[in-house]
């Protein structure tokens, strides 16, 4: 059975399955050495104060990572500058260890004046990439840290009617750096038709402003129904709206995670409730990987061809004329350029050529 | 009664008297209360927060009617304030509410000038009604009082403390506008973390010096439940006009899959507290506190600026119909003196203006005369060269018509006459140098021809008269 690949398809009969070749244990083994290896991931949080970030982080990896935390008071708050903050935890289940870094962003928003207060965090990211690339470049590339961002959860209040010019400054100076995923923050405070309402808002504006979120892949065409089904279900359900908590209350004779109100109590883990367990699954139990392939195939790609770029550029124009170094062909930018520059030129010529009739006709007359 | 007379009356000792009878002016309170209530009562509320936070929604709860209100945008330039006036009616008594909505408020990225228009809009109507005190013909009475009577501050349900903005805000306007805050959107936090809010928004308040209003405790009927309440500051409201059926009635309320917030269940929120204290209780009070001290505190600054005082330098009680005299001296003076400098202004312009443009014409005056003299001079040369043109000329034609004599008197001889005739082209040259001296001979006598075909046929007359042979002049 020829394809076009050119690879044919040999195709075992029944007869030859005795001869067992074994390349089947293929996936056993790349998961005897991931877990061999072990996993990190770098997630970062980012909204204005009072979200609920920390919170959802907490339910999110079941610890508690903001145990000693200093609040600003709202004075301090006025000139506040946007900060880094990192927390590195090592955690393990069933064998797989897993080295989970969370990057806080305090301060972001919560100024009087929020004019550029995404640049540390767009620094940050930045930072994270050149530093992979010169590690990539180096001579001893064995123990490479990939300390680059492969998420960022952005919060939105949902208090307003969808995006505010904040939210889509923010994202949009990030989108092509880091997967985004916005979710809706304290979901508690909307109805069901509220939340509806918000997330097609948010989706309009989202298109409307060009913003580039995290996309889930498109699944298999060969995967069943169902999971079809739930794929299809997730992507409607963008943006998620969460709820994160802290505490464990006692509902329905069980302890779940939750929050206590006079008028009921809002489990954390009810799918009805909100859309906390649809984004962890999506997070962690199906997308992290995807999240992290996206990081490195798409946003670091094009970091280090934008590097490259601007440094080949700044190589052509120091050394014009002599280049001992073989400089790879000139990008696309420089040639415009050259372009643009003979058109003036030509523009130039023109004009002084009229120029020349024009005081020839002048002195025709005048004799 | 002059002022003397007055002085002279409170000395004395004011005596109680005892009544024989019941005379009848306890009331007084009801006659004051029948007048109000046929005039109608006036009321404004300032409503400042984010948009989206459930200002227009508190406001129909409040009011439990529908106030058209449509959906603000998060994407204006800058701060407005929105007025709107309803007239609202309940058993016999009017209200005249205006409602102000602060719209695009907290939206923006850079927030420092957000407190502005609302500083302003305040003054404004404090202005106005400064303005119409001051009226010579004033009708206070069935003025349309615009002054903010209360500010209703919405902070975001957050947990943690005040925003930047919100402290900011505050402060500016604690000092022109009674303030509540309350939070809102209250529905989003658990009990627990209700109290610790409202304990660090009031320390944040106190610690930074922002007065709120409190209600007020000096009168006996209304101090204890007043008292109580200022202790649940800032209050935790919840807004809905939709209704939900609990038990076998329809509240106002809102529906969760986990619950029910009921908007007038004391224990899920604030929302009666705030309306006793706004509505029922005190909204007289905080008429009067606009009045009395608000108000005042604005009309005191600004007559200051103006330059008016209480007392002058002698401690004598001023009038301010003298000081309103000397002011406006003093303006017209000022006018005057304005006008004055700008006269002798413009008079320096104009002079100025005018020496320009004397040079001006000056330099014009000169290029022309240059140009003429250069004009002249190439006259005269093209002159000069028109006259050498002309000899030419008139040379060329002598020769021209001697040819053609000699050549008609010799017809026969043609060889000769081609030699000749070459001769003559050859001694063209020749000739052109005895053309010259014949030109010469002719300069001597002027010639007062007027066109070239007068001068030429003069030359021939001389060729005739001269011997002439080819090969030079003899």
């Amino acid at each position: 059975m020829q394809r076009d690949t050119g690879v044919t398809a040999v195709r075992y009969s029944e007869s030859l399955e005795k001869q067992y070749v074994g390349f089947a244990t293929l996936p056993n083994q790349v998961h005897r050495k991931s877990v061999k290896k072990g996993f990190d991931f770098t997630l970062m949080v980012a909204g204005e104060s009072g979200m609920g970030k920390s919170t959802l982080v907490n339910s999110l990896f079941l610890t508690d990572l903001y145990k000693d935390r200093k609040l600003l008071n709202a004075e301090e708050r006025i000139n506040q500058t946007v900060e880094i903050i990192k927390h590195t935890v090592d955690i393990e289940e069933k064998g797989v260890k897993l080295k989970l870094t969370i990057v806080d962003t305090p301060g972001f928003g919560d100024a009087v004046n929020n004019n550029e207060c995404w640049k540390p965090i767009t620094d940050y990211i930045d930072q994270q990439f050149e530093q992979y690339f010169r590690d990539e470049s180096g001579l001893n590339r064995k123990n490479i840290q990939d300390n680059r961002v492969h998420c960022c959860l952005y919060f939105i209040p949902p208090f307003g009617h969808g995006l505010r010019p904040v939210d889509v400054e923010f994202m949009k100076a990030l989108h092509e750096k880091v997967n985004i995923i916005p979710l809706i923050a304290k979901a508690d405070c909307l109805t069901p038709n509220e939340i509806k309402k918000l997330k097609d808002r948010i989706r309009e504006e989202i298109d409307k402003f060009g913003i580039k979120v995290y996309q889930f892949p498109e699944c298999d065409s060969d995967e069943d129904e169902e999971f079809k089904q739930l794929d299809k279900e997730l992507k409607e359900c963008t943006p998620f709206a969460v709820i994160g908590s802290n505490t464990v209350v006692e509902a329905r004779g069980q302890r779940v995670r939750g929050r206590l109100y006079p008028w009921g109590i809002v489990e954390v883990e009810n799918q009805s409730h909100c859309d906390f367990v649809k984004l962890r699954n999506m997070l962690i139990r199906s997308h992290m990987h995807d999240l992290k392939d996206v990081t490195c195939d798409v946003h670091y790609e094009n970091y280090r061809a934008q590097c490259i770029q601007e440094m080949t550029s700044k190589l052509a124009q120091d050394n014009r004329m002599e280049s001992p170094i073989p400089i790879l062909p000139l990008s696309t930018p420089d040639v415009d350029t050259e372009k643009l520059i003979k058109m003036k030129d030509e523009e130039l010529k023109r004009m002084q050529e009229m120029l020349n009739k024009m005081q020839q006709q002048m002195h025709d007359k005048e004799q | 009664m002059a002022a003397t007379d007055v002085d002279v009356f409170s000395n004395e000792e004011k005596r109680n008297l005892s009544l024989g009878g019941h005379v009848g002016f306890d009331s007084l309170p009801e006659q004051l209360v029948s007048k109000s209530v046929t005039q109608g009562f006036c009321f404004n509320i300032l409503c400042v927060g984010e948009t989206g936070i459930g200002k227009s929604t508190l406001m129909n709860t409040l009011f439990n009617t529908m106030f058209e209100n449509e959906e603000a945008s998060h994407y204006q330039n800058g701060v407005y304030l929105r007025p709107r006036t309803y007239d609202l009616q309940e058993t016999n008594v009017r209200l005249k509410l205006t409602i102000v909505d602060t719209v695009g408020f907290g939206d923006q990225i850079n927030k420092e000038d957000s407190y502005k228009p609302i500083v302003d809009y305040i003054d404004t109507q404090f202005e106005n009604y400064l303005q119409e005190e001051l009226k010579i013909k004033r009708s206070l009475f069935n003025y349309h009082d615009t002054r903010i009577h209360i500010c209703l501050y919405f902070i975001a349900p957050t947990g943690h403390s005040l925003k930047s903005l919100d402290l900011v805000t505050m402060k500016k306007l604690d000092s022109k506008v009674n303030i509540i805050p309350i939070i809102a959107k209250a529905d989003t936090i658990s009990k627990s973390e209700l109290h610790k809010f409202k304990i660090k928004i009031m320390s944040e308040l106190v610690s930074n010096g922002v007065q709120i209003y409190q209600f007020p405790t000096d009168d006996e009927t209304v101090s204890e439940i007043n008292a109580s309440m200022n202790a649940h500051l800032p209050f935790a409201v919840v807004g809905s006009v939709e209704e939900v059926k609990v038990g076998n009635k329809a509240v106002r309320a809102r529906q969760y899959p986990w619950g029910v917030v009921q908007v007038e269940n004391e224990s899920h929120c604030d929302f009666v507290k705030l309306r006793e204290m706004l509505i029922r209780v005190n909204m007289e009070d905080l008429r009067e506190q606009t009045h009395a001290r608000h108000y005042e505190l604005y009309r005191r600054c600004k007559l200051e600026e103006m330059g008016f005082k209480d007392t002058d330098p002698d401690s004598e009680p001023f009038s301010l119909q003298e000081t309103y005299e000397a002011k406006r001296k003093e303006f017209l003076g000022d006018l005057q003196r304005k006008e004055e400098e700008m006269r002798q202004m413009f008079v320096n312009k104009v002079k100025e203006t005018e020496a320009e443009l004397k040079d001006k014409e000056r330099e014009l005056h000169e290029k022309f005369e240059q140009l003429k003299r250069m004009h002249q001079e190439e006259k005269k040369k093209v002159e000069d060269k028109r006259g050498y043109l002309e000899e030419e000329m008139n040379a060329f034609n002598k020769r021209k018509a001697a040819a053609e004599t000699l050549s008609l008197s010799q017809p026969v001889k043609k060889d000769k006459d081609k030699k000749k005739s070459v001769n003559m082209e050859n001694q063209s040259g020749v000739s052109a140098s005895s053309s010259k001296v014949m030109m010469a001979k002719a300069n001597v006598e002027p010639l007062n021809c007027q066109s070239w075909w007068q001068a030429i046929q003069c030359c021939t007359c001389l060729v005739h008269n001269a011997t002439w042979r080819p090969g030079g002049l003899f």
